[in-house]
């Protein structure tokens, strides 16, 4: 039986209520509702003013209203009128209405501010509270601005009432992550942080959300919060069960409290502080101590609220990174926890792991729990723990686990679910390449990932293998003969039909004295699945076919036959048709020398970083290298022809065979290197950027020597075809590195441009002491940036705007030719 | 950090809470919580109570024919949150007496005062389940 509680019946309310659910169709609760809206609208207009308890029925029926999905245009002005009653129960549905149907007329605003102000400087905490849930609730602007210097005086007054503090601090929150700018710091902040001492715990765990946010744009401001923290956190930890009384939940003394100050710990460094840092540290021990201890409970909440800390501890001691028997410790932890009869705490146990995987001092730990983790690969029967799974094989792969974790998620990926398939091909072949000790392990890998699945395996990882087979003579034949015999399976993929069109061009020769393998058997081969395949395709299967002309000069004539067909010279799609065109004239006119040295073997690529690293990167965001970054880990690093390490140090000189005028050859796509900015007039004069040299020479490195840690990678191969683009284009990227990308937009008129660089951060930390700078040739006037006003974000979305734009007459423009 | 929204569904699909903590038009939370509903709606007592959804993650659980959902970020702690679902609804079965999804039909505007004293700007207001019932009896005698 529905609660009707004395003091605010509201029967008139329960009994349309009643209606509404006893309509029998949605034509009936339309009529229903229509008819009630007509009687509140008249009662409304009507001449003799409406009562509290009635104004406060019909606002709260139109709140039903709009609840159950209908628009309610009217009644703003009633319910604002409740506000000024001073009967609780009114002002509460006056507030209710205006949170959830927030209107944007002004005058509204205006009153509805009123109203709250004065409901602030009432004294009455209860009304006080309801308009600090009000702001809390709506946070607009306006609010903002009315009320953002009252609310800080509020909070830390002496004599404001404890329940009054806990709004108050979220109100603070919500108005300070709407506009901060509304929220300078100041002598508040100071009083904020000693909140933290506060008898109340229900004050201390608002202000612990409150000061975890203020302190991520402000940590010096708050930094003095570390040893309240760690003391209160230390003192919770540590009380025995009847201490915290109200606050224990299912004898867990309290925990979200617990976790919140764990959380603040986060957002600073371990505490320098010997004192602090010792009782911290004790206190982290007894978290994992306790999680040894029977419990003191069977029910699942108690279990829950006491992982809930220990997981918040964890999470504490690797963003620390410091203590190698913490670290193992929680790895061991973990690993009781993978083998749980609740699933909730195998995966999150996986997730966690995960993270630990990547620490040095925990890394060795966590590969002992391989088999259990395969295990989980294989039976578990939530896909998201599954993929947990899958993300740790990855996160704990190194040199002495490689070619099993490698084997077991080509298996997963057999029956994984199509969203995730693309990631773990790119996993495995990155797994692959890093790892290999023997290349035709490798060249066999990336065949089965697209034997497998073949759909997701992108342009980097097809293009990455046929870069290493050609840098490596003896996989060459290896992968030669595995293509060969790939290629015969009935159904492959085309993704199979590039990679072994492009080798057999390339090494065929490597196994035409088997007869099984001979010229004219795979040219029948690789043209058997000619018609099957997509432009692209066909396009570079062509270029096979004039090398088989130079290999096998026995094939000749059987090529030249298949150029010269009509649906190749006369091909609706030109690029097809222009190279059967080009390549049958070729193998006519050119003598077998100039063939030869036209169709030479393609010479080993330079190495860059691998794009396929890039790549999950973009996709998963900056986290996503961890298997990779940690160098210490694998001080013998493997590599090809020069460090396939995702961080090179130097800019890859241009080798002689870069293509100087960045104009791409035919397959394979693999960028040229990017010529320093001297060498490539080109660029140059399709630059109309005075600012940031060309981006593709050895000045951003100069512009960017205080970047940080990192050491600046090469640009991104797909460097000098953003140059290109620039010739039919005023905007668009101009530069992009690992770090760093540069937009630019220019916009002309008459003798006037005008252009905007926009500089965006890829990294996962703030760049500090940013200073961009513009260096024009000549007598052009511009404004040079002496300090970007604030650090770029990481991990942002470029193109945040910077607010100067440059303008120079045209004719000068020209002059930069 | 801290909630994107709060949601109470029944298996319906029909909407008995609901709380925002950010920015949404009308059309676009119509559309979140029918993509949620669809999302909890199919899985049980082998799946975790933990999804990811979009970029965010939904912590939920189902009691008798409702769903509770919290949408948090991807780095809240999961059982804190989980808990803190539960702890709600043990005030909500406190304050109106063995509630059931009929008590927050007809008294839909009390919940949201249960609400905003244990939940407020996207973080955890009050967790003692005594101060909130102790606050609730003492509004609930106002006029």
């Amino acid at each position: 039986m529905p609660a009707v509680s004395k003091g605010d019946g509201m029967r008139g309310l329960a009994v349309f209520i009643s209606d509404i659910r006893n309509c029998k169709s949605k034509e009936a609760e339309i009529k229903r509702i229509n008819k009630e809206l007509a009687n509140i609208r008249s009662k409304f207009k009507g001449d003799k003013a409406l009562d509290g308890y009635s104004k406060k029925k019909y606002v709260c029926k139109l709140l039903f209203i709009f609840l159950l999905g209908h628009d309610i245009d009217f009644g703003h002005m009633e319910a604002v009128n409740l506000l000024s009653s001073n009967k609780y129960t009114e002002k509460q549905i006056g507030y209710l209405f205006i949170s959830v149907l927030v209107n944007s007329n002004s005058e509204l605003i205006r009153l509805i501010n009123n109203a709250i102000k004065n409901d602030l400087a009432s004294r009455n905490p209860t009304f006080m509270c309801l308009a600090l849930h009000c702001i809390a609730n709506v946070g607009s602007r306006e609010m903002g601005e009315a009320f953002a210097a009252d609310i800080p005086r509020i909070l830390v007054a002496g004599d404001s009432m404890d329940s009054v503090k806990q709004s108050a601090a979220l109100c603070l929150l919500r108005l300070y992550k709407a506009s901060p700018d509304l929220v300078p710091m100041g002598e508040w902040t100071a009083r904020v942080v000693h909140l933290l001492n506060d008898q109340h715990m229900g004050v201390v765990t608002a202000a612990v959300s409150l000061i975890t946010c203020l302190c991520k744009k402000n940590p010096d401001d708050f930094k003095t919060c570390v040893s309240l923290a760690v003391s209160r956190l230390s003192r919770i930890v540590s009380s025995a069960s009847t201490d915290l009384q109200d606050y224990t939940y299912y004898f867990v003394p309290a925990p979200w409290l617990s976790v919140k100050l764990l959380r603040l710990l986060q957002c600073y460094p371990p505490p320098e502080d010997a004192a602090v840092k010792g009782r911290l540290v004790e206190c982290l021990e007894t978290v994992l101590n306790k999680a040894q201890e029977p419990p003191k409970s069977k029910k699942v909440q108690h279990s829950n609220a006491k992982n809930a800390i220990l997981f918040e501890t964890i999470s504490l001691i690797i963003h620390y990174d410091s203590e190698p028997n913490l670290l193992v410790r929680a790895c061991n932890q973990l690993g009781q926890f993978l083998q749980h009869r609740e699933t909730n705490l195998r995966y999150l146990a996986l997730e966690s792991m995960c993270t630990l995987a990547s620490s040095e001092f925990s890394h060795e730990a966590v590969k002992t729990h391989i088999d259990t983790v395969i295990n989980a690969l294989k039976t578990e029967r939530d896909v998201s723990v599954r993929q947990r799974a899958a993300d740790l094989l990855y996160a704990m792969c190194d040199r002495s686990n490689a070619k099993q974790i490698v084997s077991e998620m080509l298996r997963y990926l057999e029956t994984a679910d199509y969203a995730i398939r693309e990631e773990i091909v790119l996993k495995v072949a990155i797994l692959a390449e890093k790892y290999a000790v023997d290349y035709s392990w490798y060249v066999d890998t990336i065949l089965n990932l697209i034997r497998i699945a073949g759909d997701y395996v992108s342009e980097e990882v097809w293009y990455r293998v046929l870069q290493i087979v050609t840098n490596r003579d003896d996989v060459q034949g290896y992968a030669a003969k595995t293509v060969f015999e790939a290629l015969q399976a009935p159904a492959c993929h085309e993704n199979m039909v590039k990679v072994g069109g492009y080798i057999l061009g390339e090494f065929g020769n490597l196994i035409a004295g088997d007869p099984r393998s001979s010229p004219p058997v795979q040219f029948s081969l690789l043209h058997s699945k000619f018609h099957l395949c997509s432009v692209a395709t066909r396009a570079l299967l062509l270029s096979t076919y004039i090398k088989f002309i130079n290999l096998f000069p026995e094939t000749k004539a059987t090529i030249q036959g298949v150029l010269r067909a009509g649906s190749q010279l006369r091909n609706a799609d030109v690029e097809l048709q222009q190279r059967a065109v080009e390549y049958l004239t070729l193998s006519s006119v050119a003598s077998t020398d100039v063939l030869a040295t036209v169709l030479e073997e393609m010479p080993p690529f330079p190495e860059r970083e691998s794009s396929i690293l890039a790549k999950l990167k973009r996709k998963k965001g900056p986290g996503a290298g961890s298997a990779l970054d940690d160098s210490r880990r694998d001080p013998s690093s493997h590599d090809i022809n020069g460090g396939v390490e995702p961080t090179p140090s130097t800019v890859s000189t241009p080798s002689p065979s870069a293509d100087l005028l960045g104009l791409r050859a035919a397959p394979p796509p693999a960028a040229p290197p990017a010529p320093s900015g001297a060498g490539n007039l080109l660029v140059d004069v399709f630059s109309d950027s005075p600012a940031a040299q060309p981006g593709l020479g050895p000045s951003p490195e100069e512009a960017f020597l205080s970047a940080g840690p990192e050491d600046i990678g090469p640009p991104i191969p797909e460097a000098d075809e953003l140059l290109n683009k620039f010739v039919c284009r005023n905007n668009g990227v101009l530069f992009e590195n690992q770090l760093l990308q540069i937009g630019v937009k220019s916009e002309f008129r008459q003798n006037l441009g005008r252009m905007y660089l926009f500089y965006g951060n890829k990294t996962s930390v703030q760049f500090q002491n940013f200073s961009p700078t513009v260096v024009h040739p000549g007598d052009l006037q511009t404004h040079i940036l002496s300090a970007w006003p604030s650090p770029a974000p990481p991990g942002s979305t470029p193109m945040i705007p910077v607010p100067r734009p440059v303008t120079w007459p045209l004719r000068a423009l020209h002059s930069l030719r | 950090m801290g909630d994107g929204w709060a949601h109470v569904q029944n298996r319906a699909g029909k909407t008995r809470l609901a709380k925002w903590y950010m920015q949404f038009d009308d059309d676009e939370k119509q559309k979140l919580i029918e993509e949620v509903h669809a999302v909890v709606t199919v899985r049980d007592a082998k799946h975790t109570n933990f999804v990811e959804f979009r970029n965010f993650k939904i912590i939920y659980r189902r009691y008798a024919g409702l769903y509770f959902c919290i949408c948090v970020d991807v780095n809240d702690n999961n059982l804190a949150y989980l808990e803190a679902i539960h702890n709600f609804v043990e005030v909500l079965n406190e304050y109106f007496h063995n509630v059931c999804e009929l008590d927050l039909v007809f008294n839909f505007y009390k919940v949201y005062t249960v609400v905003d004293e244990m939940f407020l700007a996207g973080e955890i207001r009050e967790t003692s389940q005594t101060k909130v019932l102790k606050q609730l009896l003492m509004l609930q005698s106002l006029e």
